[in-house]
């Protein structure tokens, strides 16, 4: 554990070294910003003292901006040789896998945290549903473990970080959208399970206030999943190079 | 602490870029890990530290095996990579403490562990600096701090000291020879009169397999086979009957005269004889003057050549 905290906290510190950390939490709270309380469709508009639309916002932008978080991870690591470094220091490559994950889970955390003025601000307006903002919030951290780990992978395979970044959201456009789609067209268990791999339909029951530990295994699994195919990948030297 | 090589073997595709390697490094010993581009050097020193699995074989440092405890394994060892490799965005101090924390130095010691290596690697003018902003024989000192930032007692050096000017080298070499009193020191390079200043031992390593192995001194003995000297004369006859009545000796196997220079010629003995005692009472007969009497020693670069090319 203390060697993962140690990866997370460098990876943390080059975040904010680098402009990244600075832009993404910019352009992450000017347009769930904008979204919220400026656009046609927004708080003012709905009329109700819920943080629904900013959730429906920042479903979008994290889809775009984690891949290009975690985009640098490993490949910039796989291209510089600085891999070779890291992995042959006293760690094991879950430690190296898990610090990244969780050095960008912190700054989306950070991220996340920063919009909390818009929930006190909307709660100072009219009674709000506590458990829907906190759920949604949730949600929100659950799916961004999901897109990290998707990203962290596809970032292991390659040196470019390019492709990393495209091939994260290729990966990524299926749960958010693709499967969803699909499973309107066919019927019975396959429409089943495409249902149940889009990830709308989890994010949305659990950003409407219902915790489905359901869900939260879908989100928890693909997690999962995704950064055994990293740790695997990552790994893959041992057997073929 | 003692590695332990053994038939390692590393393939690549179809290729196999080692093949079937054993050997074994002692405590106090400094090998130097010589070859042609593409021998398996590199290959090698990755599979020692871990970072790549071999196709066959096994690496014991101090009896914990590659496969079954590479964590002990990588705790022990300081390990320098080919190109250095580096995070050219953090500053120096806090890329040591990194490593160092990795590498399991407690917080309390840590400072001075820094501050020692600043000192040692002479980094402290560019301490504060981004590794990226470093020229190339600092961050080569950079790659050196970090890999004995925790005094391990194996030290993996590939080519340290590449990039460094001659009086760092001096140092490296210097701070090389120093520890490798108490640890076990393997450095890889291409400069052959590196290998003989600093090393106890030598390996050479072709196309997977090891050409040779043993002390500088007899590696040359090995190579150098019948003696040869360099000899020239003054006030000698033609050079023709010169070259006869040194032939006509019976422990001289060939003469050469050496092109473009008067006098000069170069005499081969016979196998396990030595000529110059002959050589010379032939002067003395003969009335010559003998103005250079030079055996020629082979050269570490001679041996290398010999057993690198086919």
């Amino acid at each position: 554990m203390n060697k993962i905290w140690i990866i997370a906290v460098r990876e943390l510190k080059s975040f904010f070294d680098s402009l990244t950390a600075y832009i993404l939490i910019v352009v992450f709270l000017a347009l769930s910003g904008f979204f919220t309380w400026i656009s046609g469709s927004d708080i003012f508009f709905i009329g109700q003292a819920t943080l629904q639309p900013f959730f429906s916002v920042a479903y979008w932008t994290l889809f775009f901006f984690i891949p290009a978080l975690t985009m640098r991870m490993l490949a910039e690591e796989n291209k510089s040789g600085t891999i070779e470094l890291l992995l042959t220091k006293a760690v094991t490559d879950w430690q190296v896998i898990l610090g990244k994950f969780l050095a960008c889970l912190m700054l989306i955390g950070i991220a996340l945290l920063l919009t909390l003025p818009y929930y006190i601000s909307v709660w100072a307006m009219g009674p709000i549903d506590h458990g829907a903002v906190w759920c949604g919030y949730l949600g929100l951290i659950l799916m961004s473990m999901t897109y990290i780990s998707i990203g962290l992978f596809a970032s292991s395979i390659t040196s470019n970080q390019i492709v990393a970044f495209l091939l994260s959201l290729f990966i990524g456009v299926f749960f958010l959208i693709i499967f969803n789609v699909l499973s309107s067209d066919f019927t019975g268990t396959i429409g089943e399970i495409l249902s149940y791999m889009s990830l709308s339909t989890h994010f949305d029951s659990i950003s409407r206030g219902v915790v489905d530990s359901k869900d939260v295994i879908f989100f928890l699994s693909i997690t999962v999943f995704g950064l055994t195919l990293a740790e695997t990948s990552l790994s893959k030297r041992n057997i073929v190079d | 602490m003692s590695i332990v090589v053994e038939n390692l073997t590393k393939t690549y595709g179809q290729q196999n870029a080692v093949n079937d390697i054993s050997f074994q490094v002692n405590t106090g010993e400094i090998l130097g890990f010589l070859g042609p581009n593409g021998a398996g050097k590199t290959t090698t020193m990755k599979i020692i530290t871990c970072f790549m699995a071999p196709t066959k074989g096994d690496v014991r440092v101090n009896n914990f095996s590659i496969h079954d405890n590479p964590e002990e394994i990588k705790k022990k060892i300081g390990y320098l990579p080919e190109n250095n490799p580096l995070y050219y965005d953090m500053n120096v101090i806090d890329y040591l403490e990194f490593v160092g924390e990795l590498q399991g130095i407690s917080k309390a010691k840590i400072q001075d562990k820094i501050v020692e290596m600043i000192h040692v690697c002479g980094l402290n003018i560019e301490k504060h600096k981004k590794i990226g902003e470093l020229s190339k024989g600092y961050r080569q000192r950079v790659g050196l701090a970090q890999a004995m930032i925790n005094d391990p007692e194996i030290l993996i050096l590939d080519e340290p000291t590449t990039g460094l000017d001659p009086n760092q080298i001096i140092e490296i070499r210097k701070l090389i020879r120093h520890l490798g009193k108490e640890k076990t020191v393997i450095l890889s390079t291409h400069i052959l009169p590196e290998v003989e200043a600093t090393c106890d031992r030598i390996l050479i390593i072709n196309e997977g397999k090891i050409v040779a192995d043993g002390t500088p001194e007899t590696l040359r003995k090995q190579a150098q086979g019948n003696e040869m000297l360099r000899v020239q004369f003054a006030d000698y006859g033609s050079r023709d009957s010169v070259i006869s009545l040194l032939q006509s000796l019976d422990t001289v196997l060939m003469v050469d005269p050496v092109l473009n220079e008067d006098g000069t010629f170069l005499i081969q003995s016979r196998e396990g004889k030595s000529s110059r005692r002959s050589i010379f009472q032939l002067c003395v007969q003969k009335n010559w003057v003998m103005t250079e009497m030079t055996p020629i020693e082979t050269k570490l670069e001679d041996i290398f050549r010999e057993l690198t090319t086919n």
